[in-house]
């Protein structure tokens, strides 16, 4: 009792969040007269979303490492979209070339900033707000100021693009391989959770009461299934949507589970003794750069396909969403504290209040009044809870 | 009826949770006199001084303070000052990218309605600097000065609050020997003029020079004052004030079953980072057994933990040069990742700050240097973590709800103990321990001893840096004493005792080998 006690005054800020995120849904699902949850907002709440899913995972591990955050982001996914204009409309670069540099170009990027955060120790912050303007610079630059677009359709569907149906009517008028995912995303969870539950029972440790364990899972399952079922009712599968739960899961497994992964935690707990213990936390710090480079690259495709356009303004403020979804999903201004299922439950928050407020007609003033309150208090619960326990 | 004494602190109690840092402490303090406060490193000195210039706020120890006559209550700092007594820290307390007079006024600005006049601020820092005899452009940075006329800096400060009794602590420890001069000289010239100071230093030559009484404090207590006219004051007889008590059972016993040499530091130097000019360590040899318990002894600021550190993958210092034979074969060591591979260990004395991750688990705490027993390819076994956790929580009695406890949350005695079983994991042949029980209540130092007892049975070497005497003579087969930078002496088990390695150090600072003064 004592034990589980515990365990959810730590994570009170995680489970708080997921469930002002369901509060939030309900709220407006009842205010649009169920209009948010319909099939088709759905898909594209994850859609018009995709950006800040991608740049919450980066910006999550470089905010592990110190509460440090990366405000180049924005302009590196216009600079990418630029690249990617360049190169496919005016060079005319076969697309999987032009990824393929696009992505590299988003890895130097990383390298170069990494370099001047990690190793020359300047703070995070004047770096990249360096970069921040560099990169919009060098955008407007190649753009010379002009939006181009448009482009070929395979660039576009990596935003609009829908997995096949591979059998097709099998379950009437629903999307065959949304339905099945979902069944093998169930099924493998079951058994995952069961053979996990039976390892730790021989092992002799602690393990969930059988009621909360069944609860655990039909909860889940069910939410995998109606998710599924959800978006198979409309067009199945985004092919983003399986970029971004690849995405996720793999960086949660290396956050949760992988020696650099404990690297992070520990260098943002206290890099001193970090040091101690035989970590090279510069290397750790240049590593989360450059892999936010990587993933600002990937948003930066995603959002430009999205767009169909490069534009010299696109990703504007695209930093602040990112790091505002950190912050909302639990992660800690001083670095150590903070997962990547947060971030995203931050990232949903945030999207849910648009798009909300959206359909019920609220300008983007008001939005932004909202979305800025509910950063700050989101923040001041953590704080003040804290304190509390002490 | 007026009396002769400035001030008086009757019956002063002050604790700390788990510590009584002091037990009925008076000291009385003589007007117009220098007076010397000597102790051991932790024996109360500073708590004593902090409750006189109200760190320590009323209300938080008991006993009382008479100062003029008049009994007197601090809520802070502020109030102290206001009335005249100033306490000159040893980290200086000043602002290095600010000019002299800025710092000598700052809180207390020659303004008038928040306006500074900055014409008599550098006049009046003139006249200050004339005073402490300092002859430096008071419009000059702090940073660019020496820490000796930083030093002199805070004197003038002090002074220009109207000081009436003025406190330093340890305020020659960094200074070479003609600015430590000056400024024992300048405190002679102010008692001329009226001023009443207490010095608290280490260094018995200095106070034996200038002290017109000297007050003991061991333990939490004030053992005696001697004074100058009645007593006869030296160095022995100080020292044995220091030292003084009788050691009761407070380590567990332990046959030592000593082998052979297994690591050795050769010819070890090293300069500082902040001043490469500076050499921090001077040429210290030490050797250590399998299975024995060497220990170093020194004041705070000896080059110990700087010593350690170096040697544990250059985690401190510039230029660092020597060699380090560990069974018989040369290591060249870079970063603290070769040090562990090569089964080195060090704990930091400063756990809080440079040990634990507060905020990460017991679990995290305890894997985290050697982390590839526990995966592989990168990959984290977890429930092997757990397992390991578990096993060190028990072995070493960690006291804690769980491993998924913070380690923020437990006590400095646990705390130790997770870091122990860090590097206990990490199963390494030569471990040192910095300080391992500062700060940890008696009980847990008895549990602290008994782990370090096994793991030198266990046939590992150990190096033991500690500034508490008692516990190095109690847990340690062979003692090195080292003193500003250089080892100064070497002592087997059977000949070492607290006034011998006293007389050591003090031998060492004075710079006078025949131990008279």
């Amino acid at each position: 009792m004592e034990n589980i006690k515990y365990f959810f005054k730590n994570n009170i800020r995680q489970y708080g969040m997921l469930i002002a995120l369901i509060f939030i849904t309900i709220f407006f699902q009842i205010m649009t007269n169920g209009i948010l949850l319909v099939p088709m907002n759905v898909t594209n709440l994850i859609l018009q979303n995709a950006y800040v899913f991608i740049l919450a995972i980066g910006m999550t591990i470089t905010i592990l490492t110190g509460g440090n955050i990366d405000l180049s982001v924005g302009s590196v996914v216009a600079f990418i979209g630029a690249i990617c204009g360049t190169l496919i409309i005016t060079m005319k670069v076969n697309v999987g070339i032009a990824l393929f540099l696009a992505i590299a170009i988003g890895f130097i990027i990383g390298v170069w900033q990494g370099f001047w955060i990690a190793y020359i120790r300047i703070p995070a912050f004047i770096v990249t707000l360096a970069g921040m303007l560099l990169f919009r610079g060098l955008t407007i630059f190649m753009l010379k100021g002009l939006t181009i677009n448009p482009f070929p359709e395979v660039f576009q569907k990596i935003s609009s693009g829908f997995l096949p149906d591979l059998a097709k009517g099998a379950f009437g008028k629903y999307h065959s391989t949304a339905i099945l995912t979902g069944i093998v995303g169930t099924v493998i969870y079951i058994i995952y959770q069961v053979k996990r539950r039976a390892s730790q029972r021989r092992n002799g440790f602690d393990i969930m009461s059988f009621p909360l364990f069944l609860l655990q899972i039909i909860l889940i399952s069910a939410f995998i299934m109606l998710f599924s079922i959800w978006l198979a009712a409309y067009k199945g599968l985004p092919v983003i949507f399986v970029i971004i739960g690849v995405l996720i899961l793999a960086y949660s497994f290396f956050t949760n589970r992988t020696v650099p992964g404990r690297y992070l935690y520990f260098m943002g707990g206290n890099e001193k003794a970090a040091r101690l213990s035989g970590i090279n936390t510069n290397k750790v710090l240049f590593f989360a750069y450059v892999n936010m480079g990587v993933l600002a690259a990937v948003a930066g495709i995603a959002y430009t396909a999205r767009l169909n356009a490069a534009s010299p303004q696109s990703g504007l403020n695209f930093e602040l969403d990112a790091i505002a979804a950190c912050f909302i999903g639990g992660a800690s201004a001083y670095g150590g504290i903070g997962t990547i299922i947060g971030s995203i439950i931050g990232a949903l928050v945030m999207g849910v209040l648009n798009n909300g407020m959206s359909i019920l007609g609220i300008g983007s003033d008001v939005q932004q009044i909202v979305k800025g309150l509910v950063l700050l208090f989101a923040v001041a619960f953590d704080v003040l809870s804290k304190k509390k326990s002490r | 009826m007026e009396s002769n004494f400035i001030l008086e602190m009757k019956n002063i109690t002050k604790q700390f949770p788990g510590v009584t840092a002091l037990k009925n402490v008076s000291l009385a303090i003589k007007q117009g006199e220098i007076h010397a406060v000597v102790g051991e490193n932790g024996a109360g000195k500073s708590t004593l001084m902090n409750i006189l210039s109200g760190v320590y706020p009323h209300g938080t120890y008991t006993g009382q303070i008479i100062f003029e006559n008049k009994e007197r209550i601090f809520r802070d700092v502020r109030d102290s000052e206001k009335i005249g007594i100033s306490i000159i820290h040893q980290e200086l307390a000043l602002s290095p990218y600010l000019s002299i007079g800025e710092n000598i006024f700052l809180g207390n600005e020659r303004a008038r309605r928040s306006i500074i006049n900055w014409d008599k601020t550098y006049s009046d820092a003139k006249e200050l600097l004339e005073l402490v005899g300092l002859k430096e452009n008071p419009h000059v940075a702090i940073k660019d000065i020496s820490v000796g006329k930083q030093q002199l800096v805070e004197i003038a400060k002090a002074l220009s609050k109207k000081v009436r009794l003025l406190i330093l602590d340890e305020p020659t420890a960094s200074l070479n020997e003609d600015d430590s001069e000056h400024l024992l000289n300048l405190l002679l010239n102010l008692k001329k003029k009226g001023l009443t100071s207490i010095l608290i230093s280490h260094k018995l030559n200095e106070i034996s020079q200038v002290a017109d009484s000297i007050t003991i404090i061991r333990d939490g207590e004030a053992i005696e004052t001697l004074e100058k006219d009645k007593d006869v004051i030296n160095e022995d007889r100080i020292i044995k004030g220091m030292v003084g008590r009788e050691l009761v059972d407070r380590f567990p016993k332990r046959v030592p079953k000593i082998g052979k040499v297994s690591f050795e530091i050769k010819d070890w130097s090293v300069f500082s980072p902040l001043n490469p000019d500076r050499q921090i360590i001077k040429n210290a040899q030490i050797t250590v057994r399998q299975g024995e318990i060497v220990g170093i002894a020194g004041l705070m600021g000896a080059g110990r933990t700087e010593l350690a550190m170096s040697v544990f993958g250059r985690s401190y210092g510039l230029h660092i040069s020597g060699n380090l034979i560990k069974d018989g074969k040369e290591l060249h060591i870079k970063t603290v990742r070769q040090a562990i591979d090569h089964k080195i260990a060090y704990t930091t004395e400063d756990r809080k700050t440079a040990g634990l991750n507060l905020i990460g688990d017991l679990r995290q705490n305890i894997t985290i240097a050697a982390l590839g027993k526990i995966s592989s390819h990168f990959v984290i076994d977890n429930e092997e973590e757990i397992k390991v956790s578990e096993l060190y929580r028990k072995k070493l009695n960690i006291r804690s709800l769980n491993i998924y406890q913070k380690a923020g949350d437990l006590s400095g005695g646990n705390q130790q103990k997770v870091v122990l079983s860090r590097w206990i994991f990490a199963e390494p042949d030569v471990l040192i321990l910095d300080e391992p029980t500062r700060g940890i209540d008696v009980g847990a130092k008895f549990e602290i001893y008994t782990i370090i007892n096994q793991l030198a049975d266990e046939g590992k070497s150990i190096i033991f840096i500690s500034s508490e005497l008692p516990e190095i003579l109690g847990i340690c087969d062979r003692i090195y004493v080292m003193s500003n930078g250089k080892i100064v002496g070497e002592f087997p088990k059977s000949e070492a005792t607290q006034e011998g390695i006293m007389k050591c150090i003090m031998q060492s600072i004075g710079g006078n080998t025949n131990g008279e003064y």
